[in-house]
């Protein structure tokens, strides 16, 4: 029996419609429009003006908070605009809009293809190296790496764990860095063992990717410590909890960090985007994008720079097809529908799905039986009916809390299993967000 | 067999006297003392328990006001000012006079005016939308149509238009509790007064965009223009983010505002309908040549 999470989890249809398509570079358009809220935490402050002329790498974003990170200008060219404008909810966010001319690149950066294996640097070097490229999380909450890969004095980690589950449906561009820069993926694994001083690194990969293990296998052999293991079909795998669990036996205490139980979890994105910041100097300012759907004629997998809209990159596949109706930034399961087409990319966008009618449309909610599949389908042990059940009565805060729904990893798992179609995770994410604001309110009251 | 009865009824009326005795000490001794009046002022009270006075219920109301020394920081919403005197005359204290208000909404983002962007296929409640995303038109503070206020009112006077897409305050029934207040996740209800004859004017319009944005995604948008704060005689209107506000207390009902506002955002309810002033017939010039016309 392969390893995988002990507690909760679904299979829904795997549907990795691209995973044969070839990374292919998509081209840079006439106008980028970079986000300022590229990460997890306080978005970062605009340091061009309009008219300034900017290279590609060069820094356009400062940090303003602890947990907040530099962004960089993914084209060259002129800013034309710093002003607020809608992400794919349709809230305003600062964007820095930039008129491209020509593809000029800010000299440090070594664009050759050559791998560069040696690593000279020290860890306080490398940590200052992945700050200074604005690398976050690529797993799809964005949180900023260097914070991650530097843990509180007290606290210790034992073994990095690399996330190349992928057990979103759809989504295939970590499967495609995986087969086809592996060798990459493995020294930003070595140099985030560096920068932790750990000695052990996990790389877990879905069998479902037989190509991706292989390869992986054979360049994570030349370093030591570092094991791919096989994990079973599982989502929601990829999750730092069920993934640490899978690997390490390990359970994670609720509101605690994985770094409580010794390990520190990364993507195979964010492992190459480590790589390319350390050793070629090149900040975060492209990632691989995944554009895919049962109507999409020609399925995708790009490396888009960041900041071009959603809507541009429809002509990859041959324009808008007919009967797509909703537009999904991610996976199915965690992804976020995507209101206004003309959003752009984000450092953290892992695909762009697109969904026909009859996929998306909800069926009609029924009564709560309570067979108990939410149960057993949630990977955090929480029990989906009650805290729905809760919710609804109104105002029973204690008892959410009581129940943990703060634990709620927002999976999806409920909602896919509930043969009454009750749509549990909407309601329970409204309490988790109203019971976390009155758990934020009572620390800082203490 | 008679004696055994006899022995029976004697033993239990001898507990009885016993229990009895002891109950009476034990009430005795741990009685609580509660004001009488808490009970009359309770039956004074709708017994709404609607919580619109911003406490729990009716009961704990009537706990409050006869534990504090003046009537005036409280007020049911529900009975309102006739309420008020008859728990202030039963206290023996000043009623206070509070205004009548009712809540409005602010905003007119109907079908018509507002074309939707995009299609909401989730739960249908305001909360949910407004944390996933925007809203399903193009105005991000505009109502979202689910009616979460329709679920916090308990006294059915707000319904969802489901023709024109929007919410409506029946004010014949509205107190003015301010549940639905608290439920709206986009902040477009207020609580104004209800002015004399039930006569307001109020800006019924929620959008800070600029008047560029607002004008493009809702027809009836406020766009901050300062035109009605220019034409008010009363400084009562101020212009805060691209949006108008008209304070109820300096607001005279002259309505030049409504008459100025380029988008109609301004609202004047229950106005006599105004019969447009046809400008006066200019005098006919008297042309000597043909008198019979004239005549």
């Amino acid at each position: 029996m392969k390893r995988t999470f002990s507690i909760g989890g679904v299979h829904p249809n795997e549907s990795k419609l691209s995973r044969d398509a070839h990374i292919e570079t998509f081209p840079v358009l006439d106008v980028a429009y970079i986000s300022m809220a590229q990460h997890l935490g306080a978005p970062a402050e605009p340091v061009v003006q309009k008219g300034d002329k900017v290279k590609v790498g060069q820094v356009i974003g400062k940090p303003t908070g602890f947990i907040s990170g530099y962004v960089h200008s993914s084209v060259s060219g002129t800013v034309t605009a710093v002003e607020p404008k809608g992400d794919l909810a349709g809230m305003p966010v600062m964007h820095v809009v930039i008129a491209v001319e020509g593809d000029q690149w800010c000299e440090e950066i070594d664009r050759s293809k050559d791998i560069v294996r040696e690593i000279p640097f020290s860890a306080e070097e490398i940590l200052e190296k992945i700050q200074n490229a604005g690398v976050v999380g690529l797993g799809g909450a964005a949180f900023p790496t260097h914070i991650k890969l530097n843990p509180p004095k007290d606290k210790k980690a034992d073994c990095l764990i690399i996330n190349g589950t992928e057990c979103e449906p759809y989504i295939t561009s970590d499967d495609r860095i995986m087969r086809e820069r592996p060798e990459e993926i493995a020294i930003g694994a070595a140099i985030m063992m560096k920068a932790l001083n750990v000695e052990k690194c996990y790389i877990g990969i879905e069998e479902n990717k037989p190509e991706a293990i292989i390869s992986m296998m054979k360049a994570s052999s030349s370093h030591s410590g570092m094991k791919v293991v096989v994990l079973d079909k599982k989502y929601p795998q990829g999750g730092e909890k069920q993934l640490i669990d899978a690997l390490l036996g390990r359970k994670v205490p609720s509101l605690a960090l994985p770094i409580e139980v010794g390990a520190v979890v990364q993507n195979v994105g964010t492992s190459l985007a480590v790589y390319e910041a350390v050793q070629k100097n090149k900040p975060l300012i492209d990632n691989v994008i995944t554009v895919t759907g049962s109507c999409v004629p020609h399925q995708r997998n790009l490396l888009v720079r960041v900041g071009t809209p959603f809507s541009k990159m429809l002509d990859a596949i041959g324009g808008l097809p007919k009967d797509a109706a909703k537009f999904i930034s991610g996976g199915p399961m965690m992804g976020k529908a995507v209101a206004n087409l003309e959003a752009s990319t984000l450092k953290a966008t892992s695909a762009l799905l697109l969904l026909t009618e009859a996929e998306t449309k909800r069926k009609e909610e029924s009564h709560c039986i309570r067979c108990g599949k939410c149960i057993e389908a949630c990977p955090m042990g929480l029990e989906p009916y009650l805290l729905n059940k809760l919710s609804r009565i109104g105002g029973m805060y204690d008892e959410l809390e009581k129940e943990k729904v703060h634990d709620c990893i927002e999976c999806g798992c409920c909602l896919y299993s509930c043969p009454a179609h009750i749509p549990l995770l909407d309601i329970i994410r409204v309490s988790k967000a109203e019971v976390m604001k009155i758990m934020r309110n009572r620390s800082v009251k203490q | 067999m008679i004696t055994t009865i006899i022995y029976t009824i004697l033993s239990l009326v001898v507990l009885g006297l016993l229990f009895s005795v002891v109950l009476y000490l034990v009430a005795q001794k741990f009685k609580v003392e509660e004001d009488p009046r808490i009970d009359v002022i309770e039956s004074l009270l709708p017994g709404a328990n609607c919580g619109g006075c911003g406490l729990a219920g009716c009961r704990a109301f009537a706990e409050d006001v006869v534990k504090s020394p003046s009537i005036g920081s409280f007020f049911c919403p529900v009975g309102g000012d006739a309420v008020m005197e008859k728990i202030a005359a039963a206290l023996g204290r000043e009623a206070v006079k509070t205004e009548p208000k009712v809540a409005v909404i602010k905003c007119h983002g109907t079908f018509d005016n507002r074309a939707k962007t995009n299609f909401f296929d989730g739960y249908a409640s305001c909360k949910v939308m407004s944390l996933l995303y925007s809203g399903d038109t193009g105005c991000k503070y505009g109502c979202l149509g689910k009616g979460d206020c329709v679920d916090a009112c308990k006294f059915d006077a707000i319904r969802i238009d489901e023709r024109r897409g929007i919410v409506e305050v029946d004010e014949e029934k509205c107190v003015a509790c301010g549940a639905c207040i608290k439920a709206c996740p986009k902040s477009i209800i207020e609580l104004r007064p209800r002015g004399p004859k039930n006569r307001r004017v109020y800006v019924s319009c929620s959008s800070k965009d600029k008047g560029a944005i607002a004008r493009k995604v809702c027809s009836v948008s406020c766009i901050g223009c300062g035109k009605c704060a220019k034409v008010c005689a009363f400084d009562a209107i101020t212009i805060e983010n691209n949006l108008a506000y008209i304070d109820s207390s300096k607001c005279k009902l002259c309505r030049k505002c409504y008459d100025e506002c380029p988008t109609k955002a301004i609202w004047a309810v229950n106005f006599p309908i105004k019969v447009p002033i046809t400008p006066k017939q200019e005098e006919p010039v008297i042309k000597t040549y043909n008198r019979e016309e004239q005549i």
